[in-house]
């Protein structure tokens, strides 16, 4: 007995001994990678020269945290999941019935989405709901629209595409140029936005056809910035970087306007008091409807020989084409569509900020659209809807971390941390679950019953 | 002619920025067959880093000769990014290897991110300008070539050839080529594919931070959004010359370069970036895997 305590002991000690080695060169390299750019601040002086502050004391936090992380990383942290590990292994598996949030959560995500608003309206107040509807509601759900358009390219026909956004930009400046030299209404222009983006798609998807991988991924990166360059050199029609300003608001299908000065303004026809939130909370059920026509028509098609071709030819192409499936036509389809969904967001984007310029429509859109379909778990919708609260939501909450200030003193702003945060929280998650938050397929063709699989078994695609 | 010459010479030196950020894409995705999206910023930090040590330089010492200077400015910038790229190689990439092949673009994409607003937070948003510190200009047959672009030319090419002879001639390169032909093969044969990959992303950060010292001192100004352009037409040049293609990236690097400056030169500078894109497509529509590059082979 004595003997098996020992041995424990010294178990223990090599484990404590080398924990704190590691911690020792976790600081070390913490010191060497952070001495430079934390230590010290390039400022400028009243001269305009470039000064350096001296900041040894931040340093020392930053070596501090890094050293006492490792520590406790492989101290306790390291070893406390070995052991769940193995406790898992020699547990027996339980097949779980999944429980009722489980099996109903699209049901139960789209109830509460509905019920959003007003509650919202109730508990802040209809100038306190803007907020919560605008910022986090419609922002998401346009996102989520954005996503689910590219997972039709990314996630159901595996063509990498870096340059999405570029379908966005069509979308939201058809809508904008359409309607400010046209006067064209909303709902003639939301469709006609949705073919033009879809015709850019299929016009730049064309010479894309024989590319692969990464040499597709590039092109399209290339598209997307030369779209984003001529809307900012176009002066004449797009006004350059100062953007288009005035957009005219959408209406209730013709009926009530928004417009504070029209006769059939909603809050006049209803002699409700004047609130901005009114617009705000029909642009939210706009929204909600275009991403459920998103999911529909996404659901829809994967039924369909298109969507079924759609993900033979992601899993191989080659087999694909001595199927004698026209991988042309299946691969523009992929575009075209995945474009549309991409324009009809962007004119929504357009019609809910009143405003459009350049800026707006920058690679890093299409980087964080495409991180969401892949944090989601590619091809699967309700991982896809998760990623965008999780990822937009969440640092759209750093905006209201003001409490942040009382802590770290009122020259502490935690906007500025917010994209800091985001680029990390890719890499945590990529790394957690590289499959994505939902790890599992619904195939649309099965024998006799339908089985979830793991989403390893689904290919990427190579084009 | 002459203002042809100029525009030559011009093209030249961006080129070989390009060229030098170009080659750690190259390597990394001949080694691991991944877009490592966040080098364009390692080169920003590359810059910075130039730009501190400069600022220490003339703190401490008042004055110091230009040419060692610039000498400590490139080794601690390199050793500086070699230790970063090393740590996010280790802690983002490493851990995602042999998982699928968009999860290591997506921390890569979030590691560029993280890396410009970490930048930003910790050295403030604005323009970081130097006064020059390379002023001299020659004139040359009518053509007025600056001490920059001299040096930048010469350090590339003294660059290039140290790394095309340690990727050609020496064990380590020949270890990365192993590992970039059949990774598991070349572990089976008792070469450390770990250690490999780690020294590949180091040498390309080390890299794309002379690139960054250069940038620096031909500029005379950088900001924490600086990596995304560079990085990108380096990616470009990369992709142009054939990817996984040393020689190609540099190439591609001197294109684009050329291009860039010929088009500012005799067409509208608004659109140079549209050309260079352009061009870019066309290039990869006749001849999808580069120029250098070697054509994939498909096994069925």
């Amino acid at each position: 007995m004595a003997n098996i305590s020992q041995t424990n002991v010294v178990v223990s000690n090599n484990l404590m001994a080398r924990a704190l080695r590691e911690a020792f060169y976790a600081g070390l390299v913490a010191l060497g990678l952070f001495v430079l750019f934390v230590g010290l601040k390039t400022d400028q002086n009243i001269l305009n020269e470039l000064v350096l502050v001296q900041r040894w004391g931040l340093l020392a936090i930053f070596v501090a945290i890094a050293m006492v992380g490792r520590f406790l990383t492989v101290a306790y942290i390291r070893p406390w999941f070995e052991a769940r590990k193995a406790a898992k292994a020699a547990a027996p598996t339980v097949e779980r019935e999944a429980g009722f949030v489980a099996r109903n959560f699209s049901l139960l995500a789209l109830i509460a989405l509905v019920i959003y608003p007003p509650v919202m309206v109730a508990l802040f107040g209809f100038q306190g709901s803007l907020k919560w509807v605008d910022n986090f509601g419609i922002q998401i759900l346009i996102y989520v629209m954005l996503a689910w358009g590219l997972n039709i390219v990314v996630g159901l026909a595996g063509l990498l595409d870096l340059g999405y956004v570029a379908f966005y930009a069509v979308g939201a400046y058809s809508y904008a140029l359409l309607s400010s030299y046209l006067g064209l209404s909303f709902w003639l222009l939301l469709p006609i936005a949705g073919v033009l983006a879809a015709a850019w798609g299929t016009i730049l998807g064309f010479p894309v056809l024989r590319l692969k991988g990464d040499y597709l991924a590039i092109v399209t990166l290339a598209f997307g910035e030369i779209i984003r360059l001529v809307l900012i050199n176009w002066t004449e029609v797009t006004k350059g970087t100062f953007g288009i300003s005035g957009i005219a608001k959408a209406s209730v299908f013709g009926i009530w306007s928004f417009d504070v000065s029209a006769a059939n303004n909603f809050a006049k026809v209803f002699g409700l008091p004047m609130s901005s939130a009114y617009y705000k909370i029909f642009l939210f059920y706009l929204a909600l409807a275009l991403c459920m026509l998103a999911a529909f028509v996404t659901i829809r098609l994967r039924r369909m020989p298109i969507g079924r071709a759609w993900e033979a030819l992601r899993e191989d192409e080659i087999a694909c084409r001595s199927l004698g499936i026209n991988t042309v036509t299946t691969k523009l389809t992929a575009f075209a569509t995945g474009a549309m969904f991409g324009g009809i967001a962007g004119s929504f984007f357009a019609v809910r900020q009143g405003f459009v310029s350049p800026e707006s429509f920058v690679f890093l859109e299409s980087a964080i659209i495409l991180a969401i379909v892949v944090l989601g778990g590619m091809g699967s919708l309700v991982g896809i809807a998760v990623a965008a609260t999780v990822m937009i939501g969440g640092t759209e909450l750093l905006r209201e971390m003001d409490f942040l200030k009382q802590i770290f003193g009122p020259e502490f702003t935690p906007e500025l941390y917010r994209m800091l945060i985001f680029g990390l929280a890719m890499i945590v998650v990529m790394v957690w679950k590289p499959r994505g938050f939902v790890g599992s397929r619904e195939p649309t063709a099965f024998l006799r019953e339908r089985k979830s699989v793991s989403g390893s078994f689904t290919k990427e695609g190579h084009g | 002619m002459e203002y042809f010459v100029q525009q030559l010479v011009n093209g030249l030196t961006l080129g070989s920025i390009y060229g030098l950020i170009a080659i750690g894409y190259t390597m990394v995705y001949g080694i691991i067959g991944m877009v490592n999206f966040a080098h364009g910023d390692i080169f920003m930090l590359g810059g910075f880093a130039a730009l501190i040590v400069y600022l220490i330089l003339l703190g401490m010492f008042g004055g110091v000769p230009i040419a060692l200077a610039l000498f400590i400015m490139i080794i601690i910038a390199m050793l500086m990014t070699g230790l970063w790229n090393w740590v996010i190689e280790k802690l983002a990439y490493r851990p995602l290897r042999g998982s699928f092949r968009l999860a290591p673009l997506i921390t890569a994409i979030g590691m560029s991110i993280a890396l410009s607003n970490f930048v930003q937070v910790t050295q403030g948003p604005r323009n970081k300008p130097v006064p020059p510190l390379v002023s001299s200009v020659y004139d040359i047959f009518g053509i007025s070539i600056s001490l920059k672009q001299i040096i930048i030319v010469l350090v590339t090419a003294v660059l290039l050839t140290i790394f095309w002879y340690i990727v050609n001639h020496t064990p380590l390169g020949r270890a990365q080529r192993a590992t970039e032909q059949d990774r598991k093969m070349a572990a089976l044969l008792g070469i450390d594919v770990d250690k490999t990959i780690s020294i590949t992303f180091v040498m390309g950060a080390a890299l794309a931070a002379v690139a960054g010292t250069m940038y620096l001192m031909y500029y005379g100004v950088i900001v924490f959004t600086d990596g995304f352009t560079p990085g990108v037409k380096a990616f470009t040049a990369a992709v142009l010359g054939g990817i996984g293609s040393l020689p190609g990236a540099v190439l591609g690097g001197l294109m684009i370069g050329l291009i860039e400056s010929l088009w500012s030169a005799y067409f509208t500078i608004d659109y140079k970036d549209v050309a260079t894109f352009s061009i870019l497509a066309i290039v990869l529509i006749f001849k999808p895997s580069g120029i250098l590059g070697r054509p994939e082979v498909e096994k069925v």
